[in-house]
């Protein structure tokens, strides 16, 4: 039977179930399929903090969001168009973010009456007529799986553990993707166990073989490549994005990379990429807790390394000493923030913007740092060099703001040419710097303010530093109180005067009243906000912030230029009461705190009413 | 004197290479030149003055010495050495050693606190380093008292100590540093006196040339606000009776006359200090440095009463183990000879590493 073909310019669907059923492998899947295909993606994973909550039960639901599309896209979608949903407390956690007439896919196996008890279900769902809206298919996705393998010589549950794959076949004949990467990558996983990689293939060929059969898919999609850049590419987490950034950092500065990390969520992923390429010079040590993480790289860092610490909020609370001391020592020192739910524990896997605070004044004394962030998964690779360039050409701690949206969300990366990355390559100190032939550890660099980088182990130049005020120039202990008002002030002027790009605003018009301004990952959502206002004939100029300390030169001509600033943030207006003390703009906040990104719809909304009020 | 385990690193483009030459050096070539400002009459002069005297035996370059600490009136120590130093954050120094130690083999990293540095708000970072063994000297300058603050009571203070934030006495029980110390498996543990200056540099020369951590504690008087609190142990008229030599395959027996001895008596958990003459000599415990179990040293740890009557001085402990130093250095050797051709190629074979595609 051949079935119709029809075009579609995007899709987005979410594959949900069990935090046991492979949601995050199948998605992650799906995606490097599409990918292969050319269309645009970007990628949320969600998923408990608990690693196997109670089976069946509504905290154990994990999902993965893939948006996909014949044009470039910014964000993994709104609300999706498919949900497949492994079983009943997966319908019942995503139905409320789906439109009228969306498709489910359901696994009927798992729709038992104590399945559904287990939800609150008094009745099926499927049966009872409360899904009218949407186009349900039914299938048996267990029961086909295991029937489709009764040949392997697998246990039972060997063999319904391969039905995310079955789902993954049918949804790649639904959508028309290239499997040869998932086969190629079943034999890889289970390259140990070839009975597994045999039974998960024939599982994903059964799926593939369904859709291909049933009546109940009617129809078959296709989209189209997008158009983007020439290049080579490869789909990236902001995690790994980052990682590699600082490997690329070690590589380019011609330094070895040391981090020091303690495993904190969302941030774990990139002490465990690193920790693979120690070829690279690359040493990774798991320290007893946070404070140890950061003081082990200011460590390697007075040694003459790239000193790095990655963690999340609750972490950067414990390291605020060592980072003061790492401004008085003025010592490069890269401090990743992949910022959370808080305070305290908070909502350990879910995003949130709101430690921008912290960054930029969470230290006691004046204690000045830059601070980066980065505005989606593949910029966590830019900004990780661009924190080690701050870090290495200022000697200063760095601070990069990344979240857990970006971190484990994903999006297709163009790769680009390692020669075309920025210069790192440090002057060490090699030679006393004073008339007398003496060393002086605070004599500055009349261009960066930067103090001479001299690591022990270099002759004449031995010298001692510490967390007490010094006199300018020698470094020794002083007390002196014009001497402690100069240091400040010479501290604040150092970060003041870091060189950082002008902020660059999206006003196709000119004729803009209404500029939106962020910072970080509501890059995405602001983007397809404004695109989607414009593309109505709504007048909105967009800028965003890649810099938050020092900011701009130009931000504050920039923001003065418009009628109405607005601040969207997933905080209470961190970034706009910033925005307000410094440069007396009445910038309006948009906020939201729940645990997710901004959708671009509710941002559309939002900022047409501005625009209305303008 | 056998050889500072040290190894040749490389610190980045740009730094100057480690000089390794065997130096010829003097006291004065480690003294710095700022002001020493420590109480008159501290302990701490008597550990600097040994401690510079002692430098030049290492025949280390002396820019390949980082004197690190923490807070608290011995982490004033590094600011006194003419060699690389950080005076850092309370607690801290064993972290930050860590990263300097482990990136850099090729220095000799000493790290100098005290009791409340080290055991109470630094606890955590000194029991891991450790337990890691990371090639670093830990002197912890105990006096049983808090200085820098004006005479609070420490982690080291006797249970009952009146102190200003304790008037009618503390309520903790202290803790015994080499216990301590060996309870995290300590490959090199040892105890000495400040003002014993001939027995404190024996106790360096040993710590400098083990591989891996050693932890020193050394006794120090701080006259103001605990002043006197070793005094039967350096008096000439208790010293003998008091302290316990341990002298690496000899026996067990001090006092002004010889007159007592360790033994280990059979179906008890630990040693016992008895009248030399009650016993056989044959049961006379031969003081061994290098055994594998850390009950031996710990059982010796145990012996000194609340008046420090039988409290042993010398090296605990001593055994082999590869530092976490090595290990890692072996982990990135093995990895970086893997790295076939130039860094920037490999690189872009990184980045382009998994499932990519092509846009033409």
């Amino acid at each position: 039977m051949t079935k119709q073909v029809r075009q579609l310019d995007r899709v987005v669907i979410r594959f949900a179930g069990d935090s046991g059923d492979g949601m995050q492998l199948t998605g992650d899947r799906f995606t490097s399929e599409t990918a292969q295909l050319g269309n645009d993606i970007s990628t949320l994973p969600n998923f408990p903090a608990e690693i196997r909550a109670p089976a069946g039960t509504l905290p154990g639901v994990s999902s993965f969001q893939v948006h996909f599309a014949n044009f470039d896209i910014l964000t993994p979608g709104d609300s999706p168009n498919v949900l497949v949903a492994m079983n009943p407390a997966a319908l019942k956690a995503n139905l409320p973010d789906l439109p009228r007439g969306a498709e489910i896919i359901v696994n009927t196996d798992e729709f038992t009456k104590r399945n559904l008890a287990k939800v609150g279900y008094a009745s099926n769902p499927i049966e009872d007529g409360s899904l009218s809206g949407y186009t349900v298919h039914p299938v048996g996705l267990t029961s086909m799986t295991v029937k489709a393998l009764e040949d392997h010589d697998i246990s039972k549950k060997d063999a319904e553990r391969a039905k995310n794959m079955f789902a993954l076949g049918m949804l790649s004949w639904l959508y028309s993707r290239p499997y040869e990467s998932t086969l190629d990558f079943l034999d890889r996983k289970f390259a140990t166990k070839p009975h597994l990689a045999a039974a998960n293939a024939a599982a994903f060929k059964a799926g593939w073989n369904f859709g291909e059969t049933t009546e109940d898919f009617a129809v078959r999609y296709e989209v189209k490549p997008a158009k983007m850049p020439p290049g080579h590419y490869r789909n990236i987490t902001g995690n790994i994005a980052l990682a590699l950034g600082l490997v690329a950092a070690g590589v380019r500065s011609r330094l070895p990379v040391f981090l020091g990390a303690y495993p904190i969520t969302p941030a774990s992923d990139i002490l465990h990429e690193l920790s693979k390429h120690k070829k690279f010079g690359v040493t990774t040590v798991q320290a007893e807790d946070e404070i140890a993480a950061i003081g082990a790289a200011l460590g390697a860092s007075y040694g003459g390394a790239l000193g790095v610490t990655t963690t999340s909020g609750p972490g950067v609370a414990l390291k605020g000493e060592t980072i003061s001391l790492a401004v008085a020592l003025e010592l490069p020192l890269v401090i990743v923030d992949v910022q959370r739910a808080g305070p305290s524990t908070g909502m350990p896997t879910k995003t949130e913007q709101a430690d921008l605070n912290m960054a930029l004044f969470g230290r006691h004394g004046e204690a000045p740092v830059a601070v980066v962030a980065p505005n989606s998964p593949s910029d966590c690779f830019y900004a990780a060099i661009e924190a080690s360039r701050i870090a290495l050409t200022y000697r200063t701690p760095v601070i990069l703001l990344s979240d857990g949206y970006i971190a484990n969300g994903s999006e297709p990366w163009r790769l680009p040419e390692i020669s075309e990355l920025p210069d790192l390559r440090v002057e060490f100190a090699t030679e006393p710097n004073s008339d007398d032939g003496r060393f002086l550890p605070y004599l500055r660099d009349p261009e960066t303010m930067a103090r001479p980088w001299a690591v022990p182990g270099t002759p004449g130049l031995e010298h001692r530093i510490g967390g007490l005020e010094k006199a300018d120039k020698t470094g020794d202990i002083s007390y002196d109180p014009a001497n402690h008002d100069f240091m400040v002030r010479t501290r604040a002027a150092r970060i003041e005067a870091i060189e950082v790009p002008d902020l660059e605003v999206d006003d196709p018009s000119g004729e803009a009243e209404v500029l939106v301004l962020g910072w970080g990952s509501t890059y995405g959502p602001i983007g397809a906000a404004c695109r989607a206002l414009r593309a109505r004939g709504v007048e909105i100029a967009q800028a965003h912030l890649r810099h938050l300390s020092p900011m701009p030169k130009n931000t504050g001509d920039v923001l003065r230029r418009y009628e109405r600033v607005v601040i969207p943030e997933m905080n209470l207006g961190q970034l706009a009461h910033v925005i307000r003390a410094k440069f007396l703009v009445d910038a309006l906040g948009y906020n939201q705190v729940r645990g997710l990104p901004f959708t671009a719809a509710e941002l559309e909304t939002m900022l047409e009413e501005v625009v209305k009020n303008a | 004197m056998p050889e500072i385990p040290l190894k040749p690193s490389n610190p980045g483009e740009g730094a100057s290479p480690p000089s390794r030459s065997p130096v010829k050096l003097a006291m004065k070539d480690f003294k710095s030149d700022q002001e020493v400002r420590w109480c008159p009459g501290c302990g701490d002069y008597a550990i600097l003055a040994a401690v510079q005297s002692f430098m030049p035996e290492l025949q280390i370059p002396r820019e390949n010495i980082v004197f690190v600490s923490g807070i608290g009136c011995s982490s004033r120590f590094p600011y006194y050495m003419n060699t690389y130093g950080m005076h850092s954050i309370h607690g801290r120094a064993p972290a930050i050693a860590t990263g300097l130690s482990v990136s850099r083999p090729d220095l000799s990293v000493w790290i100098v606190t005290g009791d409340g540095d080290a055991l109470s708000i630094g606890g955590n970072h000194l029991i891991h380093a450790l337990r890691r063994n990371v090639n670093v000297k830990i002197l912890l300058f105990n006096n049983k008292i808090y200085g820098l603050t004006k005479g609070q009571y420490s982690p080291t203070s006797e249970i009952g100590k009146i102190t200003k934030s304790t008037p009618v006495g503390s309520a903790d029980s202290p803790f015994n540093p080499i216990s301590l110390a060996l309870g995290a498996e300590a490959t090199f543990v040892a105890r000495t006196l400040d003002t014993d200056r001939k027995h404190l540099q024996s106790v360096l020369r040993s710590a400098a040339t083990h591989e891996g951590s050693a932890f020193v504690e050394i006794y120090q008087n701080c006259n103001i606000f605990n002043d006197n609190a070793f005094d039967t142990l350096k008096e000439p008229a208790t010293r003998d009776d008091y302290t316990i030599r341990l002298e690496h395959g000899q026996p067990l027996t001090f006092g002004a006359e010889n007159q007592w001895s360790v033994i280990n008596p059979p179906g008890g958990f630990g040693l016992r200090v008895v009248p030399t003459d009650s016993v056989d000599p044959g049961e006379i415990v031969i003081h061994d440095e290098t055994v594998e179990e850390p009950a031996y040293a710990f059982a010796l740890s145990r012996l000194p009463g609340e008046d420090l009557r039988n409290t042993p001085i010398g090296v605990f402990r001593k055994v082999a183990r590869n530092s976490y130093d090595t290990i890692v250095r072996e982990q990135l050797d093995t990895a970086k000879s893997k790295l076939a051709g130039d860094p920037e190629q490999e690189l872009a074979a990184l980045l382009g590493a998994g499932d990519t595609w092509t846009i033409l």
